[in-house]
């Protein structure tokens, strides 16, 4: 019943606007249609200044409400997003100017050379020094933020330090797996032919390498040491994905086949991010930014960025995959066993699919 | 002048038809559906189109209802969309096929087949004095090869599984794949099908439009006195037709690695648990294809949105267009950059950072010709006499929100900052302003200006008028506050925030958006009705030259028939622009200098 009042009033107020204009066309026609004209361009000529007017307190007003949701006023949480976050200011500042520029002199022409009897248009086909000035000024600008932007980008984009935490981050429907390189510092190699699933093999690790024995591996939830750069190895199982980190303002596309990599130096912690926000349920997210399917939306992974000393007690605590997959080369079971690294019994729990 | 002298011209234009072409006769198959008339292919593009925005501007009203109010629950929808609307909430799979053809259908079928289609096919051969097209026969398959495009694009929407459903973009491996996702079972052949036949569509369309304007301009109409519509429309078919035939090899590439077991986009995947064979293949390969064309087809869009802002701000000025000639050089430059820059949409794909940075120099290089397009089109307007019509007004708001879009164009062209402000809303943004409003700013302009000469007719001012100030207020309320979620780095392509700390801040805000998107698709379908009622019902146009304009469309009788002029076509003296000179409101370009006439 509801909707259909919705739907009859809906109807009704089209009805009355065509109403309205079939009248008005009407009276147009009786009035004479010169007259009407004119008066139509005086209103629309008065709405286009209002709408002007309006416009711009609008826009300021929605920069007072939003401003503190746009999360400059937190800051970037990672050294190299400062930079951006510059940038962002001032491409917004010389933007800025050029919109209001532009658009108060559109609608402030439209309003004062509208139709008048009394006023011939003036014939002005060209000019070209003016041409020349407005070809060259926005040049010159752009030079400028091109070089600034080109600056940071090559920043953001060089190879990360040489002292870098490395973790690898692999996305596959719906979520993020991650793999830290333990204490060699090198991860194992991956093949994807060696996904296992029911095995747990579902990173696609390569036992067979040994560099791979100490790998941690772990689900969602990744952790971080602050103040150190962080590289992130990227990998995608099955379709695009894209680990977006935009509180440190960063984003890298996840490609299956084509490995890539990102780095950034986290500067504040989670708990300190609390404070500054000022909200206590404050985590760092990993938002998929690249369309990945049905579950899309969902793909969400953490990140929790804490003390050197913190760091270094949770990675303790973190068992190697390896002995999780293969509890029989634990050593803390089998301490006795010479053999630890010899990889005969993978054959046995995996399946060689190539 | 009169109705009778009206009437009489057409009586005029029936027996020219007798004369001259008495072997052909026309029957209602031959006039209305299989027509070789240019201005009917063009009523026929545009009359689609209309049908494909409505369509295409529902599914926008749907999937916003469910990103304003994520919670609730909407009986109906299960009575409209069945099963997947089950309980009245929209199922993310669908939320993401209604995201994907919404922009299929607007990119493609209505700002592409629908803008072009409808502007080129009617204005070219009347703007230039021609007859008709260098070839109807290929015009009228141009047409009914976007109306099997569209049939079959339409079926998809039928299909068990759904249609596609991987964003318009259709990036592999997740279009590739039956197993990624349900829209990239049967969906997405029938999406890739579809593309195949449209882009035929848009090149037989295209080869004509160049064809005609170069061969078949009358005489005296030299490449530069052409109206500014014109060469828009022309830079517009050159980059189709050397564009959609790269997207037409990735999209039967795609059909490849999806049905016949090739890797040309698929490489070391594994999906629903199964590993893939497929080897070799780059992902990254298939977004080159895309882009190549997927970046012209932005200036496909925008430029005869320019072309005739140009022209109708210049008419209703009363004021020559400022800088002909370098309006002309912009349109050009912006078409040899347009090839020049697809690799921005892929800054974040791991792309080598020096390659990134040249796409960075020529990306930013096309603010230069927009920023000379803006000045010069607001120097018309300086000094100016303005007359309000409805057209203008959209003209008007087509250069507002050009210079908006524009604007943040610069931000996203710079790929440092891109990084943070890739597939955000702060995208979504940008290109509805630029290209989705603006483009259609121009479309509507160019309803509205040229509807007279279509139909005979004239669309209802009030209810113009409404639909205007409607849409613009609507689409800035719509868009404007998008670019603040962008910056706080909300991703587009979302079906619910509710999880992310990050993002559920905006619940408000999308909520508001989704009921002014509501508004402004219901001022849409006032102005359909006024179109589908003023055909038939609208108040007869009785001037030959209603706007008094000086392009030769308007020396033709009112309603030109087949053919278009009677007897000879009118000579060319001058060019389209000479409003206001030498005392005179206008002088049309059939009209012979005078002696003590001043040159410009």
């Amino acid at each position: 019943m509801k909707d259909f009042f919705v739907v009859a009033i809906a109807v009704m107020i089209f009805v009355i606007i065509f109403q309205i204009a079939k009248a008005s066309e009407y009276v147009s026609v009786l009035k004479g249609e010169e007259k009407s004209a004119k008066q139509n361009n005086k209103i629309n000529g008065f709405m286009l200044i209002g709408f002007l007017v309006f416009g711009l307190i609008g826009a300021w007003y929605c920069n007072h409400l939003y401003y503190g949701k746009t999360l400059f006023v937190q800051g970037s949480a990672s050294v190299e997003g400062e930079e951006i976050d510059n940038m962002l200011f001032i491409t917004i500042a010389v933007t800025g100017f050029i919109f209001v520029i532009t658009q108060v002199l559109l609608f402030w022409f439209a309003f004062k050379y509208q139709r008048n009897d009394n006023r011939k248009a003036f014939f002005f086909p060209h000019n070209t020094k003016l041409e020349l000035i407005w070809t060259t000024i926005p040049a010159i600008v752009l030079t400028v933020l091109v070089v600034f932007g080109l600056k940071h980008w090559f920043l953001i984009t060089s190879d990360a330090p040489q002292d870098a935490v490395v973790v690898e981050i692999t996305g596959h429907q719906f979520a993020w797996e991650m793999r830290y390189p333990g204490k060699d510092n090198v991860l194992g190699k991956i093949d994807y032919k060696l996904y296992n699933m029911p095995s747990g093999n579902n990173v696609a690790v390569d036992f067979a390498d040994p560099a791979s024995h100490d790998d941690i591996h772990v689900s969602a939830n990744m952790h971080l040491p602050v103040g150190r750069p962080v590289k992130l190895v990227i990998h995608a199982q099955d379709v695009i994905h894209d680990v977006g980190l935009v509180h440190f303002r960063l984003k890298m596309d996840a490609v299956p086949g084509i490995p890539t990599t990102m780095w950034f130096t986290p500067k504040y912690t989670t708990e300190e991010m609390k404070v500054r926000t000022g909200n206590p349920n404050f985590v760092y997210e990993i938002s998929c930014d690249q369309i990945c399917g049905q579950g899309h939306f969902s793909m969400r992974g953490t990140i929790v960025v804490e003390s050197e000393a913190e760091y270094r007690k949770w990675l303790a605590e973190q068992k190697p995959e390896y002995f999780t997959l293969f509890p029989d080369m634990d050593p803390e079971k089998m301490n006795h066993a010479k053999d630890t690294t010899k990889p005969v019994t993978i054959a046995q729990v995996m399946p060689v699919t190539h | 002048m009169s109705t009778v002298i009206t009437s009489q011209e057409n009586a005029a234009v029936a027996s020219y038809d007798l004369h001259h072409e008495h072997h052909h006769h026309e029957t209602f198959i031959s006039k209305y559906v299989f027509s070789m008339d240019h201005k009917t292919i063009a009523k026929q593009f545009l009359i689609t189109g209309i049908i494909w925005a409505i369509i295409g501007g529902f599914f926008s009203v749907i999937f916003r209802l469910q990103l304003g109010y994520p919670e609730s629950t909407f009986p109906w929808l299960e009575d409209i969309l069945g099963h997947w609307a089950a309980g009245g909430k929209l199922r993310p799979e669908f939320y993401y096929a209604l995201v994907t053809m919404h922009g299929t259908v607007l990119v493609f079928f209505v700002l592409t087949a629908g803008l072009s289609g409808t502007f080129a096919n009617f204005l070219i051969p009347l703007q230039i004095g021609a007859r008709d097209m260098a070839s109807p026969l290929l015009n009228m398959m141009s047409y009914w090869f976007f109306f099997l495009a569209s049939v079959i694009m339409m079926s998809s929407l039928f299909v068990q599984t759904g249609p596609a459903s991987g964003g318009w973009t259709i990036y592999p491996p997740l279009s590739a794949l039956g197993d990624a996702s349900l829209g990239s079972k049967i969906g997405m052949d029938l999406w890739l099908v579809s593309m195949a036949m449209f882009i035929v569509s848009s090149l037989l369309g295209g080869l004509n439009y160049i064809t005609t304007i170069l061969n078949m301009r009358t005489k005296g109409m030299s490449m530069t006195r052409m109206p500014l519509t014109i060469w828009a429309l022309f830079f517009t078919a050159v980059l189709g037709v050397l564009s959609f035939p790269v997207l037409l090899s990735g999209a039967i590439l795609l059909l490849f690695d999806r049905n016949l077991g090739t890797s040309f986009f698929l490489s070391d995947i594994i999906v629903a648990g199964k590993i893939l064979p497929n080897e070799g293949g780059s992902a990254i390969l298939f977004q080159h294809l895309f882009w190549f064309l997927g970046h012209p087809e932005v200036y496909i869009i925008l430029l005869p949105a320019m072309g005739m802002a140009s022209e109708i701000l210049s008419v209703n000025s009363r004021k020559p267009i400022f800088g002909y000639m370098a309006m002309v050089g912009s349109l050009f430059a912006i078409t040899i950059l347009a090839f020049l820059v697809w690799a921005h949409h892929m800054f974040v794909t791991g792309l080598n950072p020096f390659l990134g940075s040249v796409f960075v120099l020529l990306t930013l290089l096309i603010a230069v010709p927009s920023a000379i397009k803006v000045f010069n089109w607001l120097t018309t307007l300086w000094r100016g006499n303005i007359r309000f019509t409805p057209g203008m007004l959209f003209a008007i708001g087509f250069v507002s929100l050009f210079i908006s879009g524009g604007l943040t164009g610069i931000f996203l062209g710079n790929s440092a900052l891109d990084i943070h402000l890739h597939d955000t809303y702060f995208v979504i943004a940008h290109f509805h302003i630029v290209m989705g409003v603006a483009s259609f700013f121009g479309m509507f302009a160019g309803v509205y200006h040229w509807f007279p000469k279509m139909f005979g007719k004239y669309l209802n001012n009030t209810l113009a008028y409404i639909h205007f100030w409607v849409t613009i207020v609507g689409a800035y309320l719509i868009f404007w506050p998008m670019h603040y979620e962008g910056l706080a780095g909300m991703p587009r392509r979302y079906y619910d925030f509710a999880n992310w700390e990050s993002f559920k801040m905006f619940g408000g805000l999308n909520e508001f958006i989704s009921v002014v998107s509501m508004i402004v698709f219901a001022a849409q379908l006032l102005f359909v009705f006024n179109f589908f009622y003023s055909i038939f019902k609208g108040r007869k146009v009785t001037s030959q030259n209603p706007w008094e304009a000086n392009t030769l469309e308007w020396t033709t009788p009112v309603r030109p028939g087949h053919g278009n002029w009677v007897g000879e076509i009118p000579e060319v003296h001058r060019w389209a622009y000479d409003y206001g000179k030498d005392g005179r409101d206008f002088i049309p370009q059939n009209v012979p200098i005078g002696e003590d006439e001043t040159t410009h």
